[in-house]
């Protein structure tokens, strides 16, 4: 009585998060359910104990995330899925995940908010959320996936992110790619390129649970095993015990920081569309990429030199991409469903290149005509 | 030629990371006692020690899971049972256990302390109840009495509020296993967690404990020893009584022993016959 998916589905994003994250090896959902990600809980709640794993429901998304970084330490893959208030209660526990170095992934279909704002509707007000919710320095990996085929990728790639920068990871779809439908392929399980956390090999008297190799990551002993350790979020040392010691702190800060941002390249993906000659540049992820692509397309049409940068992944931001893409074009549009958020990073990264800002904090994204009014705006100028 | 000289060492030091001592506790403090409890429950039961998990919240006791040489999490404030649920689900063969103070269980983790009783998933929660939050330096909490002094319920009329009874908590939630002892009934204590660790279920512990640099000194209550010495003394042992009835008026009469040990359906169990039903 398997409910084992098809090899092609006609499915929506949320499941395709879903199915992704079993891909990559997820045997552990904890939940609480939340328009519009509530449809990963309930495909996680059938396909779990089918595959071995578990389903928990929580009695808050407080819990759930914080469950998560427990199962995650037992060496189970782990993740939540939820939404702009769930996240909002999670971010505590992000900020443990990032301190103690735990790998879990967060799923977040983004809805219209400040507050309960519009459930089902989509936005994309929570991409500084993401970066800067939880309290101190930090940082932390995001991924937008714009379309059904990639709600399965990037959840398959976000998993190995987190596993191997020890961190946790967003996935920030807005509502309407989580709740979409396309078509999705699965790929043969040996066509799917799983990471898995690096494990310690010293004999377990040496072993110093926080001491980073050479990529900043250390390896990640988990309960159960021959490896005893303490894991805290206080500043810790290298042994893992607490210390409120200056050079402790910085250490530590500046390194887990810099595991990220020294492995953007890694880590950024990104896509350019129309780019080689293009004058005008639309920055876009998620839905309004979609609604930009057309819209370079109609101005190239139209004969005006126009391109898309796709931002596959926001968090850690690709700010050199970003600054060279400046250099190239004599302006810039950012295209997005909230009222400025990654704009401002560009605007950061590719000034004095004029930047101009498409902002709409509602749940239907700026439409291809609208974006090729503003292409034109620009181009006649 | 030199001799070398034997120390004494405690014998419950094998379980305990020595390069971390001396404790943070205060002098006359408790907690020293219930982590000797847990260690003496855990060597009682010869349990594999590399299958043990301790995790703590956040204050004086949250602190305990960090001088266990187990497995060990300090996670953030409230949050020790619900790291522990994702613990235990993920990997049932390891043995958890909760180590927590009043504070960080009932009141900011208090909603996850009943769920957590109502599915019934197998742990042990040793929750030290202290009356007050002392790590930050005495201000009163879930379990301080109506009219009690702390640092945000001052003289004259002291708390406004009233406190929660822990065991009737748990045993109202649904937890399978529910003791109350003092700190200074150490061997029954002992015996109690001994038996939550073997309870296949969530079994839950409240050791009401002294904190002589907070609460006490805040309701002129003398020193460390001078508490402990008042527990002994209005300590009663009831076990078996029905948990509504095991009632904890500080000055006056502390009802102890273990008041709920019933079977149910554990959920690790359940979940595992889910996924049976489904393999067929």
């Amino acid at each position: 009585m398997k409910s084992l998916p098809e090899r092609v589905m006609f499915t929506m994003g949320d499941i395709a998060a879903a199915e992704g994250a079993l891909s990559a090896g997820c045997r552990y959902f904890g939940g609480y359910p939340i328009t519009p990600a509530t449809e990963i809980a309930e495909w996680m709640a059938r396909r779990m104990p089918e595959l071995r794993g578990a389903y928990v429901q929580y009695e808050d998304e407080i819990a759930s995330i914080t469950s998560v970084i427990g199962a995650s330490w037992t060496g189970t893959k782990a993740m939540t899925a939820t939404s702009g208030p769930g996240v909002s209660l999670m971010l505590e526990a992000i900020g443990l995940a990032v301190m103690t170095e735990t790998p879990l992934v967060l799923v977040n279909i983004m809805r219209g908010g400040p507050s309960t704002g519009q459930p089902t509707r989509g936005q994309q007000g929570d991409i500084m959320q993401a970066k800067w919710g939880s309290h101190g320095d930090y940082q932390i990996i995001g991924l937008t996936p714009a379309s059904v085929q990639e709600m399965f990728d990037q959840t398959v790639q976000a998993f190995n992110l987190a596993e191997k920068y020890r961190t946790p990871v967003f996935v920030l779809a807005d509502e309407t790619v989580g709740h979409m439908r396309e078509k999705l392929v699965i790929p043969d399980e040996k066509d799917i390129k799983l990471v898995n956390r690096k494990q310690p090999t010293v004999d377990p008297s040496e072993y110093l649970p926080f001491k980073a190799d050479d990529d900043l990551v250390p390896p990640m002993a988990v309960f159960g095993s021959k490896y005893q350790f303490y894991a805290t979020g206080l500043t810790h040392d290298e042994r893992g015990y607490p210390s409120d010691k200056e050079n402790i702190q910085i250490d530590l800060i500046t390194r887990l920081n810099d595991k990220i941002l020294k492995n953007a390249d890694d880590i950024i993906d990104l896509e350019k569309y129309q780019l080689d000659d293009a004058k005008i540049a639309v920055i876009a992820y998620g839905t309004p990429s979609r609604s930009a692509r057309r819209a370079i397309a109609i101005a190239r049409e139209e004969g005006i030199k126009a391109g898309l940068l796709r931002l596959k992944t926001v968090w850690p931001f690709p700010e050199e991409a970003v600054a060279e893409l400046a250099t190239e074009v004599d302006h810039i549009i950012v295209a997005e469903q909230n009222m400025g958020q990654i704009y401002h990073m560009v605007r950061s990264a590719g000034a004095p290149t004029p930047i101009t800002l498409m902002r709409k904090p509602a749940g239907m994204p700026q439409l291809p005509e609208e974006i090729v009014q503003k292409i034109k705006e620009i181009d006649s100028q | 030629m030199t001799t070398v000289q034997k120390t004494l060492s405690h014998p419950m030091a094998k379980y305990i990371r020595e390069d971390r001592l001396p404790w943070i506790y205060c002098p006359g403090c408790s907690v020293g006692i219930v982590t000797n409890m847990v260690a003496r429950a855990i060597d009682n039961l010869g349990i594999d020690f590399n299958k043990v998990v301790i995790i703590s919240g956040i204050g004086c006791t949250g602190r305990s899971s960090g001088y266990f040489k187990t497995g060990s999490f300090h996670t953030t404030h409230g949050r020790a049972i619900a790291f522990a649920e994702g613990v235990k689900i993920a990997n049932p063969d390891l043995e958890v256990i909760v180590i927590s103070g009043d504070g960080d269980i009932a009141a900011i983790g208090g909603n996850h302390l009943i769920h957590a009783c109502r599915r019934n998933i197998d742990m042990t929660v040793v929750c030290v109840n202290n009356f007050n939050y002392g790590m930050t330096g005495g201000q009163f909490g879930p379990t301080t009495e109506h009219e009690r002094y702390s640092q945000t319920s001052p003289p004259p009329i002291g708390n406004y509020e009233h406190p929660f009874n822990l065991v009737k908590l748990a045993a109202s939630s649904g937890a399978s296993f529910v003791a109350r002892w003092t700190a200074v009934q150490a061997r029954r204590a002992a015996r109690s967690i001994q038996k939550g660790i073997e309870k296949e279920g969530f079994s839950f512990i409240e050791i009401v404990g002294a904190c002589p640099t907070a609460f006490g000194r805040s309701n002129r209550l003398g020193d460390g020893v001078t508490m402990h010495k008042h527990l002994l003394e209005v300590a009663e042992i009831q076990n078996g009584l029905p948990p509504h009835e095991a009632e904890l008026d500080y000055d006056n009469r502390i009802v102890c022993g273990e008041f709920v040990n019933i079977e149910k359906p554990e959920y690790t169990a359940v979940i595992s016959r889910m996924r049976d039903r489904i393999e067929g």
